[in-house]
């Protein structure tokens, strides 16, 4: 009991991170996420991308060609009820094979935490035009007159489409906004709990992003109707808003 | 002077170079790439200038960097293909020279075959269709010179010139070679105001159901006007030159090209690897109702089965005027770059 109650005191002086003459013996730490791809049961990784291997829910022969998305605020609840939020920010880039494993920079009191969560995409807070420079320098941007700020996900790849063609689709996933009323754009990040976690010191959050279901749950994607210029469509953001709710599992939780 | 009065060579302690970081890469870009086993020195700059403009790098004398990559043309030449020193032609267009720090791929040329300026710097010396030399010729060339040997020495402590230290001192006078002053700069630090031309031009480049050219070509937000990565943007139905693939060896990156940056396309003609397009008006038409299907061609080419962006005879004039107000007429006239 008394190393709990030492690790709330300890979450307390993080949260506050004033105090000059920090003196708790328990070590602050970061934990790692991990971020792996499947379709389905099947893993993904960039060495599957550029052929039409996979077939959507409607029935589409597709392919990937550059998939690379936005992870920020991470969220730890203590048991104590003490919520810590860190201002990190990773980009997945899986084209690359960069940002798959990502270890928070803010240091995390070791304890019990009844929730930890994070966000896919930036929220509006942190969804700033033009301030954080490894994204511009990616070239991650959203256009000023979109709404500014950042890409949520860069998805791209082919289909074949309802004439057998091969055609292009761009699944980008920014803010929802509607040219016709442009003072109102809907913030469509979202957060994905991934439940209580231990945190000891060598914590890694393995997490998976099934890729089938942005075309899947609830929405059924027909390719042919939304494929693309999506980012300047209102209706299909809020329908990948809602199909993105499920890509995202917690695979396991090691220590 | 840095040095200490003591003769012997090891004790020369070179001067940092203060790179000028332009106001708006500050802001928007992370810092330049500066190889830790190369950091810039006024004497490294001074020597890579001078081996950059001298002759004795190529095998006859007759020509050097500068020869196909002029300052005024923003480091690059006039011609589609470029004459190396017995007149023979290559087959890509002189790329460009400026704000190589922020290109972190690290991957140089056309295709990205070169890794690293420095070793980049070290082919076209031996290539046989351009400078025709090799490079312990041009080594001793160098050393039997009265200045160079003292250049070396205050520039990384050794008078002894080998093509290692040769390229490092390119590589720190390519490094320097910053464009970051053009009106479309000037308009975004407030200082000047754009056409209404112009604007609309921008409009263009930033619409996704017009030019959509900010996903490969930067944006106010990324001042490169480039993503430094390479895609097919659907020049060829069938490839006579891989590109990437070619460095690869993977038949997915056949037919992929670095994108240029789009800073000063008024001194870059011809335009794209292999200089097909003599204008800007001619480049604008490609993307508008050009484009060639191919297994590789990149999805960001959207309209590819339309033949392109189907952009109206305005949305194009509009588009080339803002384009040039990318053009950065300080860094072409600039005397620190230029013989």
């Amino acid at each position: 009991m008394k190393i709990r109650i030492l690790a709330v005191l300890c979450v307390a002086f993080f949260v506050n991170s004033c105090s000059e003459d920090n003196d708790i013996n328990a070590v602050p730490i970061g934990i790692t996420l991990n971020f792996s791809h499947s379709w389905g049961e099947n893993e993904v990784t960039n060495a599957d991308f550029n052929t039409l291997k996979f077939t959507n829910d409607n029935g589409d022969q597709i392919s990937i060609e550059h998939l690379r998305y936005l992870i920020s605020e991470i969220v730890l609840t203590h048991e104590s009820g003490v919520i810590t939020t860190l201002d990190d920010y990773n980009l997945v880039d899986v084209t690359n094979n960069e940002g798959l494993t990502f270890t928070t920079s803010a240091a995390i009191i070791p304890g019990d935490y009844t929730s930890v969560s994070f966000r896919f995409g930036f929220s509006d807070e942190n969804n700033i035009d033009g301030v954080y420079t490894d994204l511009n320098t990616a070239s991650f941007n959203v256009p000023t007159i979109l709404g500014g700020g950042y890409h949520h996900m860069q998805f791209d790849g082919k289909y074949i489409d309802d004439s057998d063609a091969e055609a292009p689709f761009n699944y980008h996933v920014i803010n929802a906004f509607d040219l016709t009323n442009i003072n109102d754009p809907v913030n469509t990040s979202f957060q994905l709990n991934i439940g209580a976690v231990a945190v000891g010191g060598n914590t890694n959050i393995n997490l998976n992003m099934d890729i089938s279901e942005w075309f899947k749950t609830p929405n059924t994607w027909n390719l042919n109707e939304y494929d693309v210029n999506l980012m300047s469509n209102y209706e299909a953001q809020l329908l990948m808003n809602q199909n993105g709710a499920s890509v995202f599992s917690v695979i396991s939780i090691t220590q | 002077m840095s040095c200490s009065n003591s003769e012997t060579e090891d004790e020369y302690i070179p001067i940092p170079y203060s790179l000028e970081v332009p106001q708006i890469f500050q802001e928007k870009l992370i810092e330049p790439l500066i190889p830790t086993n190369n950091p810039l020195t006024e004497e490294g700059v001074a020597l890579g200038k001078k081996l950059f403009f001298d002759t004795k790098l190529s095998g006859n004398n007759t020509q050097s960097c500068a020869s196909c990559h002029n300052p005024r043309n923003a480091f690059t030449d006039e011609t589609r293909f470029s004459d190396g020193v017995d007149g023979n032609f290559g087959t890509r267009n002189s790329m460009p020279i400026f704000n190589l720090a922020w290109n972190f791929s690290d991957r140089f040329a056309w295709d990205g075959k070169e890794l690293g300026l420095e070793r980049q710097a070290l082919e076209p010396v031996k290539n046989p269709i351009e400078m025709h030399s090799n490079w312990d010729e041009v080594a001793s060339k160098l050393q039997q010179d009265t200045q160079y040997p003292t250049l070396f020495l205050e520039a990384f402590g050794t008078s002894t010139i080998d093509s290692t230290l040769i390229t490092k001192a390119i590589a720190q006078f390519e490094r320097i070679l910053i464009s970051g002053n053009s009106k479309f700069d000037q308009h975004l630090a407030g200082n000047a105001t754009l056409t209404l031309q112009e604007l609309n031009g921008f409009n263009v480049f930033m619409d996704e159901t017009k030019g959509d050219c900010f996903h490969c070509h930067g944006s106010d937000n990324n001042p490169l006007w480039t993503d430094n990565d390479f895609h097919n943007n659907g020049l060829d139905a069938t490839f006579t030159d891989l590109g990437l693939g070619a460095v690869t060896g993977d038949p997915n990156d056949n037919g992929k090209f670095r994108s240029p940056s789009l800073r000063n396309l008024a001194f870059t003609a011809p335009y794209m690897h292999d200089g097909r397009f003599a204008t800007l008006e001619e480049v604008i038409d490609f993307y508008s109702e050009g484009l060639q299907i191919s297994s590789t061609i990149d999805p960001l080419m959207k309209k590819v089965n339309q033949g392109g962006v189907q952009l109206t005879p305005q949305d194009k004039a509009d588009l080339k005027a803002f384009l040039l107000s990318l053009t950065d007429n300080e860094f072409v006239s600039n005397p620190n770059f230029q013989n």
